[in-house]
């Protein structure tokens, strides 16, 4: 594990102002010239409770959280205390320190607040002890004291950032600077000073005796700092989307807040509505209107939109949905991540259902399988969607500002004006054939909108004739059934054909082993491999990111080009590798399973342990936080 | 040029215009009310005006549902209890459609009751006719949200022991802005009552009584009626809405007796419609944002632009 990067942990009460500070420190870092990645851990519940951000800063691409981390800064857990009084909810002041020291790696830092936990408090958890034992160097500081006298006890975050860049050696220029950004008058100066004391204190106080120091580097173009719900939400934006609906829950609500901020301004529409039936039931309304249109939520909130999602199918209305999984089953752990709804997305609804299914694996892909399930949906008239996870969705990485510097594309697809629909087909009565399939191509009907001349029709959730009228005739039935299908059979060959393949590969092409994962587990995958490679193993990866239609021809080609592979992700049974077995079933006793579903995403280091137990056989027992599961033939 | 020019057109418009010159007809049972609703808009739209291509009328799933089958107007035939969010939204998307949502009591009351609640709190400027004949016609009989107390069918063989929704007073509760109730044997009162409905800014539920000749047939036929607005038996303001509330209390206790009472019980014209307090607030753009996409010179803003927040 090397120390030429930094893993800051700040930890404490949730509502205690851990995020935005950590969003600051987190840019602070970015603009120093670093690569910054966040993970965020926290309970569900609104106020007190532990809970922490990491921030992994290096002078390279960082694409997951890292292996441990080597900075605590301990909060204390001050809004679940009653403010007049004593310890609220017990003496819940120590967690953020006691509750963090297990991951920290050896030779890492403490921080902890002095003025709000008891010497004795500390001596009951060993930590001087266990400090000696791993080399932690451990700095105790009265942050709460400090911030007190120059303006308010919460300020103290602010403390714990200036202490946390004397200790690393930090300028402390850009964390004013977005201080300034983000506040002002008498609060601004307040908190400048708390910086600078803090700072200097820290310096003049202390001889330090580690050795971490931030990382320096620099960056050749200017970065921004977003999470997966922003690039699906600029995804939208920038593939024409103007409406959306929905209901709120974790995780989903955050593309849905950030779409409902935003489309004031842009002209765009935005509704909170009852239920999540009527959330997908609105954004089939406003499709067919002619709209571009989303809606989306997560596990729970989605199982009530499977019927409005058949109802896309049937009548060929565009749509996109997002999925965005978090710990099930039911309500399960809300705020926890986790990868088990796939089944779920890619099966639901009656009848033999066609959709496509898109799982992005970072920032960049959520933005461009953002805009490329748009752009599918309207040019082939089916919903899609987009699963993705609690982790995806609230992880927030560095990205080259240029990356998003896209033309929008508010292309309505295969939807005629009205001088083409004086070309198209009608009826005798004068009715648009809307779904003929005499002129369909790619199984693809163009379709009209309400108000438009000449194209009037009827869209019906019944199998129908091409106007429209519910018509169970066996040979229209067929017919329809076979030019819906044909949609599917035509997006595949436009994805393998037209387009880059949005499958990510990692490691070298001639390796013997695989390991294949889906969706947010990509990062950490890809880290693993990296190391895996560096260490004279010989593996190879491949994130998949199209679920359905499923890129059959990829997929063998990677299966049959290794021995074995282990399938990666965070679910309890399997979901994917019971997918690749499905979809090829030739090879299902050559794939293995790394699983973890204890609420955290995976650690790079657990799937090279995997990885060596799994596939390369080495003699010892996996940790206790992963699950294998041996191949079908073990 | 727009790309919905037959939103607004202005020419006569005949009546036969709205029927289908080919399949399908109509296959709901002889006598079914449902026919009277069929006819009453058939004669209501060209009277307000409306062309076929500019109105849409979105349905839920029961026999009722199937009305925009026999009615060529736009039409979006949605799923059970769903009509109104897919209405709705088309509202949204485009302000100019003449919207108008229909379908059964158990789709509507039932298993759409928390849509139907919401809809009209928003007050969505749109009309929504609830063919109420007080039982689930497509289904074959079983007791509805309206069915009367002590009905008996063969999911309930000894007698609903559930009193049944009072689907005018929810919806004065809810927020409509338009109440009214008629009934198919009085096609008269409907094609009027469909008329105000349809001019009416706002969301306009009619209560539709329509006989199931098939399913019900020991419900009162809706014969005779009274029309409350003809009675010298009655007399309150249809603008206010306690008498308004007063009223509606009465006409659903003498149903249960077999006395039926239609006609107009409130409308609220001062109440703006959801589309205009959407504009107030600045979340609904002033022209219909569908039309927006055919525009060559409108302007779409990119995320790029956003991005300032996150450097
Ligand atoms: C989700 C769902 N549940 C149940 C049904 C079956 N179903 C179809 S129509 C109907 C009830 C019809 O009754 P009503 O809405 O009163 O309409 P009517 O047929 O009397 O006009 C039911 C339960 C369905 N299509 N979808
Ligand atoms: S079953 Fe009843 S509601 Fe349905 S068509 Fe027949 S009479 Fe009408």
């Amino acid at each position: 594990m090397s120390d030429d990067e930094l893993i800051w942990r700040i930890a404490g009460g949730s509502g205690d102002g851990i995020d935005s500070t950590s969003q600051n420190f987190a840019k602070a870092l970015m603009r120093s010239g670093l690569d910054v990645f966040t993970h965020r851990h926290y309970p569900s519940r609104i106020r007190g409770g532990h809970t922490y951000v990491e921030i992994r800063a290096a002078d390279r691409d960082v694409q997951s959280r890292g292996d441990g981390y080597n900075f605590l800064l301990s909060l204390g857990d001050s809004f679940a205390r009653n403010p007049q009084e004593e310890a609220y909810y017990g003496n819940e002041e120590i967690k953020p320190l006691s509750e963090n020291l297990d991951e920290l790696r050896e030779g890492g830092i403490i921080v902890y607040d002095a003025g709000l936990v008891s010497d004795e408090d500390v001596e009951a958890i060993n930590l001087e002890e266990r400090a000696e034992e791993n080399n932690w160097h451990v700095y105790p500081m009265d942050l709460r004291g400090l911030a007190k006298e120059h303006g308010r006890e919460v300020m103290r975050n602010t403390a714990g950032v200036g202490v946390t860049a004397a200790l690393l050696d930090m300028e402390l220029e850009h964390i004013e600077d977005l201080m300034e950004d983000a506040m002002s008058g008498d609060v601004l100066e307040a908190n400048i000073d708390i910086l600078h004391e803090a700072y200097e204190t820290t310096r003049d106080e202390y001889e330090f005796d580690h050795e971490l120091r931030a990382p320096t580097g620099e960056h050749e173009t200017e970065q921004a700092l977003l999470s997966g719900s922003n690039a699906i939400a600029y995804g939208a934006i920038d593939a024409g989307c103007r409406f959306i609906a929905g209901y709120p829950m974790t995780p989903w609500t955050d593309v849905f807040t950030i779409l409902s901020q935003n489309f004031p301004d842009m002209g765009g529409i935005s509704e909170q509505v009852e239920d999540e039936v009527a959330a997908a039931a609105l954004a089939v309304g406003a499709s067919h209107a002619g709209v571009k249109a989303m809606s989306g939520s997560s596990g729970g909130g989605f199982a009530l939109m499977s019927e409005p999602l058949g109802l896309a199918e049937m009548t060929e209305t565009p749509i996109v949905l997002v999925e965005s999984m978090r710990a099930g089953p039911s309500t399960g752990m809300p705020t926890k991540p986790e990868q088990s709804d796939l089944e779920f997305v890619l099966y639901t609804s009656q009848g033999d259902s066609q959709r496509v299914v898109f799982a992005p694996g970072n920032i960049q892909e959520a933005y461009e399988q953002t805009r490329l399930a748009f752009e599918i949906a309207w040019d082939y008239q089916i919903p899609t969607i987009l699963i993705y996870d609690q982790k995806l969705s609230g992880e927030n990485m560095n990205v080259d500002v240029d990356f998003f510097d896209r033309e929008p594309a508010p292309d309505l697809g295969s939807t005629l004006t009205e001088d083409e629909l004086k070309e198209a087909a009608h009826d005798a009565s004068g009715k648009f054939k809307r779904f003929d399939y005499e002129n369909a191509e790619d199984g693809v009907a163009p379709r009209s909108l309400p108000g438009q001349k000449g194209g009037r029709y009827l869209a019906t959730g019944n199998e129908h004739s091409p106007v429209g009228h519910i018509e169970e005739d066996p040979d229209n039935r067929v017919f329809q059934m076979e030019r819906r299908l044909e949609k599917l059979e035509a997006i595949r060959t436009e994805l393998d054909e037209e387009r880059e393949s949005n499958q990510t590969y990692f490691g070298d092409e001639d390796a013997d082993y695989g390991i294949i994962t889906w969706g947010s587990s990509q990062g950490a995958v890809e880290e693993a491999i990296e190391r895996l490679n560096d260490d004279g193993h010989s593996v190879r990866g491949v994130s998949v990111s199209d679920m359905m239609p499923f890129p059959e021809e990829e997929l063998t080609e990677f299966l049959a080009g290794v021995e074995e592979a282990m399938v990666v992700e965070m679910n309890a049974t399997g979901q994917f590798r019971g997918v690749l077995q499905k979809e090829l079933g030739q090879y299902g006793e050559k794939l293995t399973s790394l699983l973890k579903f204890n609420g955290n995403p995976f650690e790079p280091a657990e799937i090279v342990e995997g990885y060596e137990v799994n596939v390369a056989d080495e003699d010892r027992e996996p940790t206790a936080q992963v699950r294998i599961e041996p191949a079908a033939g073990d | 040029m727009s790309a919905f020019n037959a939103i607004g057109e202005e020419r006569e418009i005949d009546r036969d215009e709205f029927t289908p010159g080919v399949e399908p007809q109509p296959t709901w049972c002889p006598g079914c009310g449902d026919f009277g609703v069929l006819k009453s808009l058939k004669q209501a739209l060209p009277e307000v005006g409306k062309t076929p291509e500019e109105v849409l009328t979105v349905t839920g799933i029961g026999c009722s549902g199937k009305l925009n089958s026999y009615l060529d107007t736009y039409g979006f035939h949605t799923i059970h209890g769903r009509s109104l969010p897919v209405a709705r939204a088309a509202k949204l998307a485009n302000p100019e459609l003449e919207v108008i949502a229909a379908g059964g009591d158990g789709d509507g009351y039932g298993i759409g009751g928390n849509h139907f609640i919401h809809s009209a709190r928003e007050n969505h400027d749109m009309t929504y006719i609830v063919f109420n004949n007080e039982i689930f016609g497509l289904t074959k009989g079983q007791t509805s949200p309206t069915s009367p107390k002590g009905h008996k069918s063969k999911t309930q063989p000894s007698g609903s022991a559930k009193t049944p929704l009072r689907p005018l007073s929810l919806s004065l509760t809810s927020g409509a802005s338009y109440i009214a109730r008629t009934a198919a044997v009085n096609p008269n009162q409907a094609k009027e009552i469909i008329k105000e409905a349809i001019e009416h800014d706002g969301f306009a539920h009619v209560d539709f009584l329509t006989q199931c000749p098939t399913w019900n047939k020991d419900a009162r036929q809706y014969v005779p009626y009274i029309d409350v607005q003809e009675s010298d038996d009655y007399d309150f303001d249809i603008t206010d809405r306690a008498e308004a509330a007063e009223m509606m209390r009465e006409t659903e206790d003498v149903l249960n007796e077999g006395t039926v009472l239609t006609g107009r019980y409130y409308v609220d014209e001062d109440r703006p419609s959801y589309t205009q307090e959407k504009k107030a607030v600045g979340e609904l753009p002033e022209d219909p944002l569908a039309e927006r996409y055919f525009d060559d010179d409108a302007e779409w803003e990119r995320s790029y632009d956003l991005l300032e927040r996150h450097t």
